[in-house]
């Protein structure tokens, strides 16, 4: 149960990009056709799985055994970098046909802050092994969810009628925050 | 601190070191050349290719999906660099500019308001746009936002203007464009193009058989910019200064100004644009495609030909043309009278063509010099045949063999070679309404003789001829036989021809060309005292070479004795055998006969790449577009189009000096302003220029 109200919680109570706003550069990049955002997303998916559990590993037995829980930034950094070079590898060899549908997002993720994000948020709330697994895969099904409704939104505002000083990035921001608004309905949901 | 510098060390060596095991591990080997290739492309990743990056188009390279001139942006070094990779011919590359063919804009009209967001995807997406052009530019600039070299602008005419100096040929635009009109393209894709339902075409281009680009070289005249309409015009017809004599300029019938006024002087500006270049005392250059190594026989030396072969040329193809006559030029020389297109013209024409490096051999007659196995020994690999019809028709009368009967393009040919035929102070005759029977009355007049008539057996209505011609032999003082069907020639006792004895005729019922049948009023047998008696009544190709090699058994051969083939593609039944101009469509237009040569050199063009041979899809051979017909043009103030000068009747009778003459500069500016710049459905009425002339 408790895992339960932990991925509702994650996916859309404290939705990464529409509550948290982190990885705002490939909610706006990423976002103007379909097609990039489902890529996008189910890289994201695949990603954040990996970097929450590498990370937590690393910092239940290396950073707090050491009691150099202050290195924690500066560390993940690394490791989720180096993750996803090694990630991008591996599958380039075992995998061919998952490294063609993800191409050229894998590499795009090194810099996601939602993955940062995510991997520190398991660590501050003190969860165990199988809470931040679950908490790393909900957060990214959040991530992948609100991409991909915005996506449709921003398609349809293709066709709308918006004033020259507000078109492209602008109306994408607003309605970023009307999206938002929106999810805010969840708050005291769990 | 210490503890910390050192564990961020560890943690680096150890990220290092399994990344670098991983390498090792998950080595995946890839083509050397592909990152050999990659440092000879630009690196911008700018996607121009149609690419994702630079390494993806090294591989596409590679994998020979795509061409060593993948990369628009780092240029012909580049290209020669990656071509040495790849063990390619890096001269098999043409560089591609983007063009656009709608200059629509703000002439064209809406359907209906919108004021959504700017972008040509977004319009189009409803109803295909607001434009009532089916096919025009929306005029949002989506391909002017995506072009990486700032090449496209949108022009003050709300249509996009491309700087082909920066344009690159990445084709971005053509890509991006929800209406496919700018199209990124090759010379000799241009070259290959032609006449589709769904182009912006002018009701003059579509009737063209030559399919020129009349507004487009109109326009470039009224700018002043007589080399660009060269230019335009040659990217069609090679002979521009011969049609632009000798053309009776069809398009001009479907001018929409003739709607309301009489139409655009299209052939007198074409024929101003051509002299322009030949009196300015130097060529323009004509740019040719990198050489394919294969080899085509042209057989004919006529328009036809000359036109297949300088296409060929153009497209890269070596061509070599095989006359039988002494000189090049066919029908543009032997049948054409000097007072209509002087042969120094011809000449000179005909040497910038050659010169393109084109080989002529001469006094080589098909089928008897020379045989289709010849041909294929000695490497050609195809083979086009226009050799025209140059073979006349009978009249099936008494004594029409007699001293003193000649021929029509007999007569005229042998005139035209140089040969003395005693005219003199003789009564001639000649039998016939066409071109061919102008073309020779009007020469017996100019060789001196005195009294010439023309026996037609219908009426002045029904001649075939244009009407221009007719006029100026009238003026000319011919003498017109209508309704009178030669009926026997007498001759003297030493077999020369005195009289021409003919049936007056009535019309009767229609036929089936439409036309009303004459029909012989009896007992109305009446003489006509001739000296030289001429026919000229139609004429029809010579097939003798056909039984010259068994490898032409199968050949087919329509009951008109010319080549039965598809009119689009040309090629006969014989696969490596194509044919246009008169062999293929009987006796026609020069203009005809230029524009069947370009299909016929696209269909060799085809053949040589290996590609299958076939018309282009939604052709508009031969058809207009309905919707771009009009039956009523608002807005045109009548102008008066600008006559040529031709020289006195009685001047002219005198000599062979060429009758008409070129438009002055003012004359053809004058002429050339009077063109609407009509499209498909768009057109500048006189009112808008008005205005603008006030403003």
């Amino acid at each position: 149960m408790d895992y339960i109200v932990l991925a509702i919680s994650a996916i859309l109570v404290n939705n990464i990009l529409l509550a948290q706003y982190l990885g705002n550069c490939p909610f706006l990049g990423t976002s103007k056709k379909m097609e990039t955002a489902v890529g996008m997303a189910f890289a994201v998916v695949f990603v954040l799985v990996m970097a929450g559990l590498i990370t937590w590993i690393v910092n239940a037995f290396v950073l707090v055994p050491l009691k150099l829980e202050y290195l924690r930034t500066i560390g993940f950094i690394l490791v989720i970098a180096s993750l996803v070079q090694f990630v991008e590898m591996f599958l380039k060899k075992s995998i061919p046909a998952l490294y063609a549908g993800l191409g050229i997002f894998l590499p795009l993720i090194t810099t996601n802050c939602a993955v940062m994000g995510v991997c520190l948020i398991n660590v501050n709330e003190e969860y165990t092994f199988i809470q931040a697994l679950v908490s790393s895969f909900a957060y990214a099904v959040g991530f992948g969810l609100a991409l991909i409704l915005f996506a449709g939104v921003r398609e349809k505002v293709l066709l709308a009628r918006v004033p020259r000083p507000l078109q492209d990035t602008s109306i994408a921001l607003v309605t970023a925050g009307i999206i938002s608004l929106a999810f805010y309905a969840f708050k005291g949901m769990v | 601190m210490i503890e910390a510098l050192f564990f961020m060390l560890l943690l680096g060596a150890v990220c290092g070191l399994v990344l670098s095991f991983a390498s090792k591990i998950f080595y995946v080997w890839e083509d050397p050349r592909i990152a050999e290739i990659e440092n000879f492309l630009a690196g911008a990743n700018c996607g121009g290719c149609g690419f994702t990056g630079c390494g993806a188009a090294a591989e596409a390279v590679v994998k020979g999906k795509a061409l060593p001139n993948v990369c628009a942006v780092a240029g012909p070094e580049a290209t020669t660099s990656v071509a040495a990779v790849m063990g390619m011919d890096p001269g098999s590359s043409e560089p591609k500019i983007s063009r656009n063919p709608c200059e629509g804009g703000d002439r064209a009209e809406d359907k209906f308001y919108y004021n959504g967001v700017n972008s040509c995807q977004a319009v189009a997406a409803m109803f295909g746009g607001k434009r009532t052009c089916d096919v025009g530019c929306l005029g949002y600039g989506d391909c002017v936002s995506i072009c990486q070299f700032n090449s496209i602008r949108m022009g003050e005419h709300g249509y996009p203007e491309i700087d082909e100096f920066s344009c690159v040929g990445c084709g971005a635009c053509e890509r991006i464009c929800p209406k496919g009109i700018l199209s990124v393209q090759s010379m000799s894709e241009r070259l290959l193009e032609t006449n589709v339902e769904d182009a912006a075409l002018a009701p003059c281009q579509q009737t063209c058989p030559a399919e020129i680009d009349i507004p487009g070289y109109i326009g470039s005249i009224r700018e002043g910019n007589y080399e660009a309409a060269v230019h335009i015009i040659r990217e069609r017809n090679p002979l521009l200064l011969a049609c632009g004599r000798v053309c009776p300029h069809p398009c001009e019938d479907y001018c929409r100004r003739s709607i309301e006024d009489e139409a655009v002087s299209i052939n007198q500006l074409k024929r101003f644009a051509a002299d322009y270049e030949m009196n300015s005392g130097k060529r323009l250059p004509i740019s040719v495609a990198p050489s394919t190594g294969k080899k085509v026989a042209v057989v004919g030396g006529g328009p036809a030909g000359i036109s297949c072969a300088y296409f060929l040329r153009r497209l890269g193809h070596d061509a070599v043309i095989f006359e039988a006559m002494p000189k090049l030029g066919g029908m543009l020389r032997y049948g054409i009278p000097e007072y209509r297109l002087p042969k120094k013209t011809v000449d000179w024409e005909i040497q910038g063509i050659l010169d393109l490096g084109i080989e002529a051999r001469t006094n080589v007659q098909f089928g008897k010099d020379f045989t289709i196995n010849d041909l294929l020994t000695e490497g050609f690999d195809a083979i086009f045949v226009g050799q025209g019809a140059w073979v006349d028709y009978n009249l099936k009368i008494d004594g029409e063999e007699s001293k003193g009967c000649f021929k029509g393009i007999d007569f005229l040919s042998r005139l035209s070679g140089g040969e003395e035929i005693p005219i003199e102070g003789k009564k001639a005759a000649v039998v016939g309404g066409g071109n061919s029977a102008i073309d020779c009355v009007r020469n017996l007049l100019r060789c001196g003789a005195e009294e010439v008539s023309i026996v037609y057996r219908r009426t002045r209505k029904e001649m075939p001829a244009n009407e221009v011609e007719i006029e100026a032999a009238e003026h000319e003082g011919v003498k017109f036989l209508f309704l009178a069907a030669p009926n026997k020639v007498i001759t003297d006792d030493d077999g020369n021809v005195t009289h021409l004895e003919y049936l007056q005729m009535e019309l009767g019922e229609p036929d089936a060309s439409g036309r009303r049948r004459p029909v012989p009023i009896e007992g109305s047998e009446t003489q006509l005292p001739v000296d030289i008696l001429i026919t000229a009544i139609g004429q029809q190709p010579d097939m003798g070479f056909k039984d010259s090699s068994d490898k032409l058994a199968d050949l087919q051969i329509t009951r008109w004795n010319t080549f039965d083939t598809d009119p689009e593609t040309l090629q006969t039944n014989i696969p490596y055998l194509f044919t246009a101009g008169d062999a293929a469509t009987g006796p026609s237009l020069v203009v005809e006969a230029i524009g069947g040569g370009r299909r016929a050199a696209r269909s060799i063009h085809q053949y040589l790449m290996g590609e299958e041979v076939k018309a282009p899809e939604k052709s508009l051979f031969k058809r207009h577009i309905e919707e771009s017909l009009f039956t009523e043009v608002p807005g045109v103030v009548k102008k008066k189009r600008s006559t040529m000068t031709e020289l006195s009747p009685e001047e002219r009778i005198k000599n062979f000096e060429e009758v008409d003459q070129t438009l002055t500069e003012e004359e053809a500016l004058a002429e050339a302003n009077r063109c609407l710049s009509c499209c498909r459905l768009c057109y500048t009425p006189d009112l808008d220029k008005l205005e603008k002339d006030v403003a």
